[in-house]
């Protein structure tokens, strides 16, 4: 049994100028000790695919559909009691910017600490800073006795970022979405801080989902790799189907954007035009604007193909 | 630290010198006290008699010169009308002042805050909408309108509440008394209506910028109990802008309290102020405003203190 298992979730916002399917029936499954990569453009829905996890949905958005298994737990129909259990304790989270996600007056110890804390009252507090410290040095941050007593606004961005994954490690979760962890740091920093979450999650035997707008970041990292486009998913499947042979125009785009040192050619691949607007999504495949391949068949929305192991929706790649 | 207090007490000194400059030259200017001093039958004699006796026929120089020698030596000279050292008057009225502006802001923040953030969680449901219909009434109704309906309402219709006075007074107080507390009820909500409304207003819109940002998600992601978020990581972030403004309206509580004062007949220092300005009593007004901005001084003083514990960022 898959230790998370995504069914058809739909996660809508309802706004002044119409519904927004941010979300529109999405269906993935993660193993214990996988790492999935989910892919796409910014508005692809990726953010909101990892917050629909742990139900971080704000109004105006609602979750109206589908089932997500965790550990054969539906979490929607869970009270917000027993999601307060989960989260950040089987199921934790690390957020795309570090300069916003720790509250800047309280300290790294005390939001260290309390992360441990709610989940087990049990634990006196000199162990929990104990276990903190510990946690803190094994993300590899420098003078972590020092740090615990430290404000956001004393460390960089990157010390912040390794105390927000220290702080989605705590508990050992089974679970880890971390949503563009690295989008807001240092190229340098970057590879450090995902290598490390690679070896964390598999040191700890725990699953990652790893959402990123950089293919060559899940290139290297995935195990399996979800392209989202629109709100949808387009091609699913093991890594080294995705990116050594992309069926899907869309994902095919992707990683022809990927630079080559070797390439005589100074010009980036792109892919021509832009996503549509969700709230004026085309007929039929919502990339056909945009495809080289698009032509009347397009005109309505393709049905899902499976090719070996590979989740594909299009008109244009056949079945053989 | 040291430094700090010593520099914040140098620019004390000096807004309070200019103070009292300012207050000094406006209460010269103003008027001649002698002539609504002594009978209108006096004769010229006893006009120049009495502003020799006061120091009043020396020139604005002069006159000024003394009062700062005799600030100098912690006197603040005899009050005209009164003959009594002007500093010992007001002294005397402040307890009662004190006392209404205190309780109101107890009042105010024990209310305000809580009554806020409950605005904040949910801005759309009914009781929210409640809470901010009272709220742009009590910020937006004049206080001598409210004292005069409560008294309308509450000591001539009904008869419930006494419509003056302090009442039974204990250690300076009339909070420790039954009879005070009656006496206090309608002043203290006339003069914390509009705080009340500002604080609820505040609390509520910091609120509910505070839980939309990043770290109240993450913290909601951390599985801390919403409980937990709301009044603690949101709540400390929110107090930072709004313990500026509570000592700020403070200080204005301290010192406006004269309308209040004078619906209620409440023997504070409001109402010494106003008879005071009236009489031309220069030593008083003096002296209150020196008070006063002692007060200011040391409010300011207690709020960057504060500030320091709450917000990690302006500490030294």
């Amino acid at each position: 049994m898959a230790l998370l298992e995504i069914n058809n979730l739909k996660t809508y916002f309802f706004t002044r100028n119409g519904v927004v399917k941010s979300v529109d029936g999405i269906d993935f499954s993660i193993e214990k000790g996988e790492i999935l990569g989910i892919v796409g453009e910014s508005g692809a829905g990726k953010s909101i695919t990892g917050f629909s996890i742990l139900n971080l949905i704000d109004d105006p958005g609602k979750i109206v559909a589908g089932e997500i298994i965790f550990n054969g737990i539906n979490l929607l129909t869970l009270s917000e009691e027993k999601l307060e259990k989960i989260r950040g304790n089987e199921i934790s989270m690390v957020f795309q910017d570090p300069q916003t996600s720790l509250n800047p007056v309280i300290s790294i110890g005390d939001q260290l600490i309390e992360t441990i804390l709610y989940h087990n009252k049990k634990v006196a507090k000199k162990d929990a800073r104990k276990t903190c410290l510990d946690i803190l040095k094994l993300v590899g941050m420098p003078a972590a006795e020092k740090r615990m007593g430290s404000y956001p606004h004393q460390l960089s961005g990157g010390m912040k970022q390794r105390v927000v994954i220290a702080m989605a490690l705590l508990n050992n979760p089974k679970l880890l979405i971390a949503d563009e962890p690295t989008t807001a740091l240092d190229v340098t920093i970057q590879a450090q801080i995902l290598y490390l979450m690679k070896k964390l999650s598999k040191d700890m035997n725990s699953s990652l989902i790893l959402i990123t707008h950089d293919i060559a970041v899940v290139s290297q990292l995935c195990d399996k790799i979800a392209v989202m486009y629109a709100g949808r998913i387009v091609e699913y499947g093991r890594k080294k189907d995705i990116i050594f042979n992309p069926m899907h125009p869309y994902t095919k785009g992707l990683v022809a954007c990927l630079p080559k040192l070797n390439d005589e050619n100074d010009r980036l691949y792109q892919i021509p035009g832009i996503m549509p607007s969700l709230l004026n999504l085309p007929e039929g495949c919502y990339f056909k604007n945009r495809c080289d391949y698009a032509d009347e068949e397009c005109n309505t929305y393709p049905e899902k193909k499976q090719i070996d192991k590979r989740i594909l929706f299009c008109h244009k790649v056949k079945e053989n | 630290m040291a430094k700090y207090i010593f520099n914040r007490l140098f620019h004390s000194v000096l807004v309070m010198f200019t103070i009292s400059f300012i207050v000094f030259f406006i209460m010269f200017k103003a008027g001649d006290p002698v002539e609504l001093m002594l009978p209108i039958d006096a004769t010229q004699q006893e006009v120049i008699e009495m502003k020799h006796a006061l120091g009043l026929d020396q020139s604005f120089i002069i006159q000024y010169g003394k009062f700062l020698e005799n600030v100098a030596q912690g006197n603040l000279g005899n009050s005209f009308r009164y003959g009594q050292p002007a500093l010992d008057i007001v002294i005397e009225r402040f307890p009662a002042t004190l006392e209404l502006s205190v309780l109101a802001m107890i009042f105010s923040i024990i209310l305000g805050i809580p009554l806020g953030i409950i605005s904040s969680l949910k801005p759309n449901s009914i009781l929210s909408r409640v809470i901010m219909f009272f709220s742009l009434i009590g910020i937006s109704v004049p206080v001598f309108w409210t004292g005069m309906i409560l008294v309308l309402i509450f000591s001539v219709v009904f008869g419930v509440l006494p419509s003056s006075g302090r009442g039974e007074v204990f250690l300076f107080t009339s909070a420790l008394t039954w009879d005070g507390i009656k006496h206090l009820i309608m002043p203290v909500i006339t003069l914390s209506a509009f705080q009340l409304a500002l604080i609820l207003r505040l609390t509520r819109t910091g609120m509910m910028e505070v839980l939309l940002q990043d770290y109240i998600k993450l913290a909601t992601a951390k599985g801390v109990p919403r409980r937990i978020i709301v009044y603690y990581h949101a709540l400390k972030n929110t107090l930072i802008p709004l313990i500026t403004v509570i000592g700020i309206q403070f200080g204005q509580l301290v010192a406006f309290t004269i309308i209040t004062e004078t619906i209620f007949a409440w023997p504070g220092t409001g109402k010494l102020i106003i008879d005071s300005i009236q009489n031309l009593d220069r030593p008083i007004v003096v002296a209150y405003l020196l008070c006063i901005s002692v007060i200011f001084v040391a409010i300011n003083f207690i709020v960057d203190v504060l500030y320091t514990f709450i917000d990690p960022r302006v500490r030294v």
